[in-house]
């Protein structure tokens, strides 16, 4: 059964055509989902009508098969762990601390966290490889430890379904595959992954489907190979590109100059 | 910790001895506990009351501060600064003009005073767009606070009731009409909203991180909302129906306690609250001593030690 399912989600901001308009998609426990899609083409709107965030004009979104509505706050915190885009950091806490704010849905308001929660924590830590951060203080840290960290947060929810919302924005190519690493190895752990990433390349080797948005539709759902076609990516994104296929089997795309050369 | 213990201590003893009739440590302590000491009446009709009020309201001011920087994610939010103090003043005053008042009346028109200034505060910085900036909201707060000041003058100048003759000198903040009765006024309007910021504590640590982290991570962020700048209003407003307009303590402590150590909300509110408590004691130890036989306007003190950590803090948040 899907842990995570989106049918026919319509959401409107204002007048003028809608940001999303019917889109469905759904993910397994075990499954990485990559969105990806032009700028403005709902992907972060889909992120925030998943979350609860964003109350949708039409459609419904089922958590673990129970309909959104119908979850408590704390409740959903438990099983859907969102990493929203970049986060400011006004008041640092230590990186444990930081960690712990994610059994907060779990805790009472007096009750200080107990030997499970700690459990969790230290857990969460060393999945994320960042146990040896666990004294820092966050605003010491760079901006793929950062990363890390904030998912090591997430994990400590012990959710099923795990969203991440451009996690590699401003990470260079070692920290950006560190985390696709560690996201795909969470993933082959059980939990459900939707990653939504402007890298469609590095969607197309690490999630196991694609969803294509276009303008707030689903131009495209399924296996890599299968959604990342040449005629529909040049289509949606609006400029000449050509795709080719890595060692690997995953097509991977080549954006090309705009008399269709490939180069100088 | 025990250094702030000490400095409750040092605080509340200096604030019992000091005055225009100086007692040692020794003769404060018999004082409160023997009726037939020679001090026993000005520390326990005179002092004791005026420290009491002035811990309690230090405090809660402080605790404001500390909350209300959570809320709007910036270390320069604290009541004063945001027009809440500047919403509640206004509303005590008319309350004094309408002849109205009375000790349980001046604060409750005081809360009006103050949640009109939060709403107020909040609309117009989100005139500016969908999302909150802390400091246009801050901005706002000042304005709006300017706006309420410029009111209560004119009311003060233009009322012909008794008792606003002397709002001038109250609104500037001061501890000189302590007595057992205002202390008890006091603790009854600030009990429930302190216990209540109290139980936000770990809601507080989410929404300083941003209301979608905040939302992500299980919390309520619009109920935690309400909730906090319903208790501030409450709190400031019964500070300032009890001893006037007292800027910035809001702004000093809580950056202090988070110098000091880097603290959750569960450690860094009592902290505050001692914290704030001591200041305020020390600081209306300062205004009744420094100028003998006269006294100034504690609020005066607050904001010489307040608006250079704000000016540091200021550059701080903008590099």
């Amino acid at each position: 059964m899907s842990l995570l399912e989106a049918r026919d989600v319509v959401v409107r901001y204002g007048q003028g055509r809608p940001a999303l308009d019917g889109v469905s998609c759904a993910v397994r426990g075990g499954e990485l989902l990559g969105v990806v899609g032009p700028n403005g083409s709902g992907k972060t709107t889909l992120v925030r009508v998943i979350s609860g965030l964003l109350r949708p004009e039409g459609g419904e979104v089922m958590v673990d098969g129970r309909p959104l509505p119908r979850w408590k706050r704390g409740e959903l915190a438990g099983v859907l762990a969102v990493v929203p885009q970049g986060e400011a950091v006004t008041f640092p806490l230590r990186v444990d601390e930081a960690v712990m704010l994610g059994r907060y849905a779990r805790l009472g308001p007096l009750a200080a966290p107990g030997a499970r929660d700690r459990a969790a924590v230290a857990e969460a830590l060393l999945r994320c490889d960042v146990a040896e951060l666990a004294g820092r203080s966050i605003d010491t840290l760079s901006g793929g430890e950062w990363q890390r960290v904030r998912l090591a947060r997430a994990l400590a929810q012990e959710p099923g379904v795990l969203v991440l919302d451009e996690p590699t924005t401003s990470l260079d190519i070692r920290h950006e595959m560190e985390l696709f690493e560690l996201v795909r190895r969470l993933v082959d752990g059980g939990l459900a992954g939707l990653v939504i990433t402007h890298h469609i390349n590095l969607a197309a080797r690490y999630a196991d489907r694609i969803l294509l948005l276009s303008a707030g539709r689903v131009a495209g759902e399924g296996p890599p190979a299968a959604v990342l076609q040449e005629h529909t990516l040049r289509a949606v994104f609006d400029w000449p590109l050509a795709v080719t296929t890595w060692r690997d089997g995953s097509p991977q795309v080549v954006p090309l100059r705009p008399d269709g050369s490939e180069g100088r | 910790m025990a250094g702030l213990l000490a400095f409750v201590a040092v605080s509340l003893v200096l604030g019992l001895g000091a005055g225009t009739v100086p007692l040692g440590p020794g003769e404060v302590w018999r004082g409160l506990w023997s009726a037939d000491a020679p001090a026993s009446v000005i520390v326990r009709e005179l002092r004791l009351p005026r420290v009491l009020l002035a811990f309690l309201v230090g405090g809660s001011l402080a605790v404001c501060g500390a909350a209300l920087q959570a809320m709007i994610r910036n270390p320069l939010a604290e009541p004063y600064l945001l027009g809440l103090s500047g919403g509640a003043g206004l509303g005590a005053v008319l309350a004094l003009a309408a002849r109205t008042a009375g000790p349980w009346a001046v604060p409750v028109a005081a809360f009006a005073g103050a949640l009109a200034a939060v709403g107020l505060v909040y609309r117009l910085s989100l005139v500016a767009g969908r999302r909150l900036d802390p400091r246009i909201l801050l901005l706002s707060g000042v304005v709006v606070g300017a706006f309420a000041g410029a009111l209560m003058s004119a009311i003060i100048v233009l009322s012909d009731a008794p008792t606003v003759r002397n709002a001038f000198l109250w609104l500037l903040g001061g501890f000189g009409a302590a007595s057992w009765q205002a202390l008890a006024v006091f603790a009854a309007y600030a009990v429930v909203p302190l216990a209540a910021i109290g139980l936000s504590a770990r809601a507080l640590d989410l929404i300083a991180l941003g209301d979608e982290p905040a939302h992500h991570l299980g919390a309520d962020v619009d109920r935690v909302r309400r909730l906090v700048y319903v208790c501030t209003a409450l709190l400031t407003a019964a500070s300032v129906a009890a001893c006037g307009i007292i800027g910035f303590v809001g702004l000093v402590v809580p950056h202090a306690v988070r110098t000091l150590a880097r603290p959750l909300h569960r450690t860094l509110l009592p902290l505050a609250f001692a914290g704030g408590g001591s200041f305020l004691v020390l600081a209306d130890v300062v205004a009744r001593t420094v100028a003998r036989p006269l006294e100034l306007p504690v609020g005066v003190i607050t904001a010489l030690v307040g608006v250079p950590i704000f000016a540091v803090l200021l550059r701080r948040s903008v590099a």
